[in-house]
């Protein structure tokens, strides 16, 4: 059917842009939808807070932690919302039936995803890190990690939501199928926020975040369409 | 089975089943380039269904179904570049402009040429191009829909219900659109509860096909 290999990988770039433009100026337009995690996240580290008590040595002990599962929930919570409303007004059924590639519409919901939920969550990095008394010396580190993270997210989100779309009570479904996929994640994040703390070199935990982000990337929208097209019988 | 190269879709014994059983009795046509096959039937026949089932979002048994002169299931994607379906649902996405959701539909429908001025005034909607779906009228919101329907000039349109919300206007409009769509070679096969008249100039063109809802006590599962 498709002729050129150029062919294609301009037919792709254009969905590509059309389609995140479409899903940016979505996000961007529900506010709830952004500023809830922010909330949600904030809310975590001042409940931790107060269970702890005033006790500055526990909370150093135990901040970073706080931090990164703070953001790593705050994050799941909006994931549901992926293809959520996709299927409700019909838009899902419309692209599968439209017989186009799902793959570059897959990458642009991600990444939409990621420049808006990510850096939304970003913001509210600072005040996460006064709650928790983190030294601003990590900062840094913690953008980083946190922008890694939360890309890995979006493409775990995007496979496992693709997976769990029509389900009733599929936002549970999907907690419980990405939480365990997330362990990894956290591990490399949490010793890169330790390494930053002692002063020590971060790159190694940075660099093996890196690659399991690089791995999700470039396989989880695949298994997205795989589940998508499959959903849809044929 | 003659095939002529100007049949667009040809159907022997399609059936349909939801829950091990059986929809409607099978149906046979043969819808060619410049006509319209009128499905009628009555509520929950299976009228949605068949047409679901023709784009591969749901099943079909067949004893063949041809789309130009190539058998499904192969062709099955085939079928889906080359037609447009009208569902239910919007597909509109009620936070964004009129324009928005056409400029994302425009590029996943190979649509190059969108002009969205000459299209809003095409569809009565002159004005509203920057207006969010939510804040249009259902009729409006269905004119949004029905105006991508021509994007990218598929050959078989898929419209299902495509009188519901319209005023009188709305309707002449769809009459308009089906009109244009078979004189330039295209097919069409819709469902509507609605007559068509015999005055519109459509019946000439228009095949009709009725379908009987199946017994009960034959399900083949």
């Amino acid at each position: 059917m498709r002729s050129a290999p150029e062919g294609l990988f301009s037919r792709w770039c254009t969905l590509l842009l059309a389609a995140l433009r479409y899903e940016l100026a979505l996000r961007l337009r529900n506010h709830a939808a952004l500023l809830y995690p922010m909330a949600f996240a904030v809310l975590v580290a001042i409940l931790v807070g107060l269970a702890l008590g005033p006790n500055p040595e526990k909370l150093a002990l135990i901040a970073p932690a706080t931090l990164m599962l703070a953001l790593l929930l705050a994050n799941f919570l909006s994931l549901e919302q992926l293809f959520v409303s996709d299927v409700e007004d019909g838009s899902l059924d419309a692209i599968a039936a439209s017989g186009q590639e799902w793959v570059p519409l897959l990458y642009a919901k991600a990444l939409a995803f990621w420049l808006t939920q990510g850096l939304a969550l970003l913001l509210a990095l600072p005040i996460l890190m006064l709650l928790l008394q983190l030294p601003a010396t990590i900062a840094p580190a913690l953008c980083m990690v946190f922008m890694l993270l939360s890309l890995a997210l979006s493409f775990l989100g995007l496979m496992a939501s693709a997976l769990t779309v029509r389900l009733r009570a599929g936002a549970m479904l999907l907690m419980l199928l990405v939480l365990p996929q997330a362990v990894p994640l956290l591990i490399f994040a949490l010793g890169a926020i330790q390494a930053a703390g002692l002063g020590s070199g971060i790159a190694s935990p940075l660099l093996y975040l890196a690659s399991i982000t690089l791995l999700l990337v470039v396989f989880a929208p695949l298994a997205a369409k795989g589940a998508l097209s499959q959903d849809v019988g044929d | 089975m003659s095939l002529d190269a100007d049949v667009v879709l040809q159907a022997r014994a399609l059936r349909c089943q939801r829950a091990g059983f059986s929809l409607f009795e099978p149906v046979d046509f043969t819808l060619r380039a410049g006509r319209l096959l009128w499905l009628e039937g009555d509520n929950g026949v299976g009228k949605t269904s068949l047409i679901r089932g023709l784009i591969g979002l749901g099943s079909l048994q067949f004893d063949s179904l041809v789309f130009q002169s190539r058998e499904l299931p192969q062709a099955a994607n085939s079928l889906r570049q080359s037609s447009r379906w009208l569902q239910h649902a919007s597909g509109l996405k009620m936070k964004l402009s009129v324009r928005e959701n056409w400029r994302f539909w425009a590029a996943v429908y190979r649509h190059a040429a969108l002009d969205v001025e000459s299209t809003a005034d095409q569809f009565g909607l002159i004005g509203l191009e920057d207006q969010r779906i939510e804040q249009l009228s259902a009729g409006q919101k269905k004119r949004a829909q029905l105006a991508m329907m021509a994007f990218g000039s598929p050959l078989l349109w898929l419209l299902d219900e495509p009188f519901a919300n319209l005023d009188k206007t709305g309707i002449a409009l769809v009459e308009g659109m089906l009109a244009a769509q078979l004189a330039r070679g295209g097919a069409a096969l819709i469902t509507s509860h609605g007559v068509l008249g015999e005055k519109s100039a459509l019946a000439a063109h228009a095949q009709r096909l009725l379908l009987r809802p199946a017994k009960l006590e034959a399900p083949d599962a």
